[in-house]
């Protein structure tokens, strides 16, 4: 029993020159899942992120994006701060890109731009001080409070963002990309550069979004323990087109994904070391 | 300052305007000048731009004092000439020699300390701070010319005189002076002697490395400030040859001429595609082309305006420049 | 100590070998224009000179590190102050500027430079805005300064409107300028745009320099209306219908009278212009600048949209450059392409760097630096420019990122900043 859709991906093909970074992928993520997104380096994980997220146009294929309210968005047709704001897509960095010295408020101040940015007409009405500002800057203060309290960075609120832990910075992203208040969260790489324990409460920190917002989570991963505790589908990409995909039991088993990605059973637990 | 008529058109096929051409022969006769002119133009302002497009492609910083260089080259030649040519026994040939490797020395010293004292030490700096640096620098240089040599203009008599005469088809034929052919070949010979010196020798290959990646380069044992301090002087030289040519082309120079022909040049380098070579010759020629016969066609007062609208086309249809890589966005 | 001499000896005298070389073909010879051509006339003790200072300098530099080295002490640091202070330091310059002109050493001579030093300021408030906080490069700021000027000289002079309805409009034509000129060119990339907006300087220039019929070319505009306070004029004679400032207040005639005034009214502008800097840096466009300074990709990640927010600071901006113009122009009463020159833009973003990119007393510190000491060196006009490129060169050595380079957050948790 699948889940309403939430992304659905049609043909999508995306070349540089001559070289086919993804081609012809097909895929749907449900709402309120977490898909994890798969693959040895260079089969296109990242080229797929900026595709949705429109840092890349891809050269054919359909992106549409369906909204709970029954709107469907082709985000193949939008540049990609219209896909941040009108289809609600929000996303990570595999080499993170926080606002380096800006205060981690701050941070999370910026990506609630539009709401703030309606609510003061402009920045008209907040140099004129008025009060539906003044009450729009507390309910977005309260908002990344609530982020700060989930990720756990509160007492750093008002440090510069860039003198945080590598750790840190990776869940302050991870906030950001939450005050926006996404429908899709799309996540590079989140674990990558953790210890166990961090890495174990990201784990609690994408479930927890998952149920208590249900909004669908999209996750490229090299960390297997990651990927099979937390995902409820998995896709596996191998040269840019889907070799897999099914419920981490199903991807775990399946032959051909051992083969290209997991390498041959006998020598499995090397190339798992070595793939990540 | 009026610094846009600063150049003088000495060329006397200039006073002849289209508008006067009676019949098809004197118009392309008129056309055809136009753009030996502008030829030779370009030619001085891509070997200045050569100096920008090496210092950006290596470093990634504007040299803004890099016109400033040329003045000082064009100062330079000129005492240099005036020294030489009353020491030399009347050979005008030793003595434009003698002064083309006494100009490209000094210039190449200038090159050398501007870039130990005022760049290297903001190497790693925040951004801005190396094109803050190097509009003082600039600064500095202009006014220190104007203290030291004064602010009127200097006139130096025309050197080499005559020319040849092409005739090209029936009815019309072209001028190019000796002084034309002069400054084409010495380009053509500087730029042939500069491609080797980065595809063969191991300088270039160093400096080559050095623009893909400073960081590895050094991991490698490739001396990074040697390398960088070499680019400034070899592109400090080509500046100082240039202003030997714009001292024998228009006969007049003043402390004031290196920032326009600075920003035209940056302007030829950024059309020819920034840290390319070639392209930074070809983008010189394009705008020399266009400022000839921009003035010659339109207007010689707006003659500046033709080449910044130039710049902003490129940079908006093809960023990358004519002969440029694309850059793609790393996310 | 003497074992190191040698080296420190030889490095001194390199240098002074080098500062010869430089000096040779420049200093030690000048060129004579004569009825006969060019001649040439040697001056071999400039080159001594310039050889000496050099050995001397380099020298006193190095004793003077390991001086510092042997007693370990450190060139001193300008330590971050809290933010307390910086807001009393803010409170006391505004009270003094205010103060000023009716301290006893305060006479008309210095309440002119001073007035001349809050333009910079004011100019340097405006652009950073657009260098400081939304981290583009702009070399050709003076083009709006000179939009601004114009337009106050020509609404004037051909409608006959006061200055008081002129300053909103010149802001206005700047505003539009900016937004025309920047809406093409804001794609590009910082440096790229640096040079594009030095372009664009230029071209408003050498447009104002030969489009004769409108802007009088290089001859420029003379005879601009001067400003009057609620119609009271500061003419010695006031025209038909007005009254003199003196006369209403029953004061003796003086011409200090209109220079205080006018030293108020850059003050006012120009705190204007802070007012709305500090203000608009809480709201969301002037995070957005900030965000988009640090990072654009991620800035389109979250939904702004990178184009609109640098509209916005590029046409404010120029907005402020409109402003200061029609002062300039009101205050000079005449103007001409040659104030508008690419020198000023320099100067402009120098203030800017100079004071650590989006410190506003930063900004006013550069400024005094930069444009008010040399002020006070008028009789030495000719090193004046001279001083002001080494000053910029030797402070960005010392202090690459600014005077005042740190930043406090604009929220904080729990209640404003």
């Amino acid at each position: 029993m699948r889940p309403p859709p939430l992304l659905e991906v049609h043909g999508l093909t995306m070349r540089f020159g001559g070289l086919s970074a993804i081609s012809e992928l097909s895929f749907v993520a449900g709402q309120g899942e977490i898909t994890a997104v798969i693959g040895p380096n260079g089969a296109g994980k990242t080229t797929l992120f900026n595709c949705i997220t429109g840092f890349y146009r891809p050269q054919t294929g359909r992106l549409v994006l369906h909204h709970p309210d029954g709107k469907a968005l082709g985000l193949e047709t939008l540049p990609d701060h219209a896909i941040a704001r009108k289809a609600r897509v929000a996303r990570t960095f595999q080499n993170i890109r926080l606002f380096p010295r800006m205060s981690v408020l701050e941070n999370l101040m910026v990506a609630q731009h539009q709401v703030l940015m309606s609510a003061s007409v402009f920045s008209l009405a907040g140099l004129l001080g008025l009060g539906r500002y003044r009450r729009a800057e507390r309910a977005a203060i309260d908002l990344a409070r609530h982020w700060l309290d989930r990720t756990g960075l509160t007492s750093f609120a008002d440090s510069e963002a860039g003198a945080l832990p590598y750790g840190h910075q990776r869940r302050l992203e991870i906030a950001r990309a939450m005050c926006t208040r996404p429908l899709l969260l799309c996540l590079d790489e989140p674990a990558a550069g953790l210890n166990p324990r961090e890495s174990s409460d990201l784990n609690q920190l994408l479930c927890g979004i998952r149920d208590e917002e249900g909004i669908g989570l999209l996750l490229i991963e090299h960390d297997m323990s990651v990927v099979m505790g937390i995902s409820d589908r998995v896709l596996v990409l191998d040269h840019g087109c889907l070799i897999a995909e099914g419920s981490p039991d199903e991807v775990r088993r399946n032959p051909t994904v051992i083969r290209a990605y997991l390498g041959e059973p006998d020598e499995s637990a090397v190339v798992l070391g070595g793939e990540g | 300052m009026f610094a846009v008529d600063r150049y003088p058109s000495v060329s006397s096929f200039d006073q002849a305007g289209p508008f006067r051409a009676a019949s098809s022969g004197v118009w392309m006769e008129y056309f055809f000048q136009q753009v030996v002119n502008g030829l030779t133009l370009g030619a001085i302002y891509g070997l200045i731009a050569l100096g920008y497009t090496m210092v950006y492609g290596i470093i990634g910083m504007i040299n803004f004092a890099h016109g400033e260089i040329y003045m000082l080259g064009a100062f330079i030649s000129l005492v240099a000439y005036l020294i030489f040519s009353s020491i030399g026994g009347g050979s005008v040939a030793l003595a434009l020699l003698a002064t083309l490797l006494v100009t490209m020395v000094f210039t190449a010293i200038w090159g050398w300390v501007v870039e130990r004292t005022a760049y290297r030490p903001l190497r790693g700096a925040p951004r801005l701070a190396p094109l803050i640096s190097a509009i003082g620098v600039s600064i500095v240089l202009q006014n220190f010319v104007q203290i030291a040599q004064g602010a009127r203009v200097k006139p130096l008599p025309p050197v080499i005189q005559g020319g040849v005469t092409l005739d090209l088809g029936k009815t019309f034929s072209v001028n190019i002076s000796w002084l034309q052919i002069v400054i084409i070949l010495l380009t053509l010979a500087l730029m042939a002697g500069f491609t080797w010196m980065i595809s063969r020798t191991s300088l270039g290959r160093a400096q080559r490395a050095t623009e893909q990646d400073m960081k590895m380069a050094a991991l490698l044992g490739i001396n990074v400030d040697r390398v960088v301090s070499a680019t400034f002087v070899i592109g400090a030289a080509l500046a100082g040859v240039a202003g030997l040519m714009v001292t024998l082309y228009y006969g007049v120079i003043d402390f004031y001429i290196g920032f326009l022909a600075g920003i035209k040049a940056f302007t030829a380098a950024v059309l020819g595609g920034i840290g390319s070579l070639p392209g930074a010759m070809l983008g010189g020629l394009l705008i020399g082309l266009t400022e000839s016969l921009w003035s010659a066609y339109f207007s010689i007062q707006y003659k500046d305006v033709a080449t910044f609208a130039i710049l902003v086309g490129v940079l908006l249809f093809r960023p990358s420049g004519l002969l440029g890589r694309p850059d793609v966005e790393k996310v | 100590m003497a074992a190191s001499s040698p080296p420190m000896i030889r490095s001194a005298a390199f240098a002074a070998l080098l500062a010869a070389l430089l000096a040779l073909p420049l200093l030690g010879v000048r060129l004579v224009d004569s009825a006969t051509g060019l001649s040439l006339s040697g001056r071999p003790e400039l080159v001594a000179w310039a050889a000496g200072g050099v050995f001397c300098g380099r020298l006193m530099i190095d004793l003077f590190r390991r001086w510092l080295a042997d007693y370990a002490i450190r060139l001193p640091v300008l330590p971050a102050p809290p933010d307390w202070t910086r807001f009393g330091v803010g409170w006391a310059m505004a009270l003094f500027a205010l103060v000023l002109p009716f301290l006893p050493f305060a006479d008309r001579n210095l309440v002119d430079k001073a007035t001349m030093v809050l333009i910079y300021i004011m100019l340097g408030w405006g652009l950073n805005i657009v260098v400081g906080l939304a981290g583009l490069l702009d070399l050709g700021f003076v083009a709006f300064y000179a939009v601004g000027a114009y337009s106050y000289a020509l609404l004037s002079l051909t409608f006959g409107l006061s200055f008081w309805i002129c300053l909103p409009l010149a802001g206005l034509f700047a505003a539009a300028f900016g937004l025309a000129l920047g809406f093409p060119v804001l794609r590009l990339r910082g440096d790229y745009l640096a040079i594009v907006t030095l372009g664009f300087g230029e071209i408003i220039r050498i447009i104002l320099q030969n489009w004769q019929d409108l802007t009088g070319g290089p001859i420029g505009i003379s005879g601009i209306e001067r400003p009057s306070l609620f119609g009271l004029s500061f003419k010695a004679v006031p025209p038909e219908g007005q009254i003199s400032f003196a006369a209403f207040f029953g004061l003796d005639y003086s011409p200090d009278h209109r220079v205080i005034f006018l030293y108020f009214l850059i003050l006012i502008l120009a705190l204007a212009t802070n007012l709305f800097t500090l203000r608009i840096r809480r709201l969301p466009v002037g995070r957005a600048w900030e965000a988009l300074r640090e990072d654009e990709i991620a800035c389109r990640s979250l939904g702004i949209n990178p184009t609109t927010i640098k509209l916005s600071a590029f046409a404010l901006g120029a907005m402020f450059a409109g402003f200061a113009g029609s002062f300039f122009a009101t205050r000079q009463g005449f103007i001409s392409p040659e104030s508008f020159t690419f020198i000023e833009s320099a100067m402009i973003l120098a203030i800017v760097v100079l004071g650590g990119m989006g410190s506003q007393i930063g900004i006013v510190l550069a400024a005094l630096l930069l444009v008010g000491l040399p002020e006070w060196f008028r009789d030495l006009q000719m090193y004046r420019m001279l001083a002001f490129g080494a000053a910029m060169v030797l402070i960005m050595l010392w202090k690459p990122s600014g005077l005042l380079s740190s930043r406090s957050p604009t929220v904080r948790l729990g209640g404003r900043a």
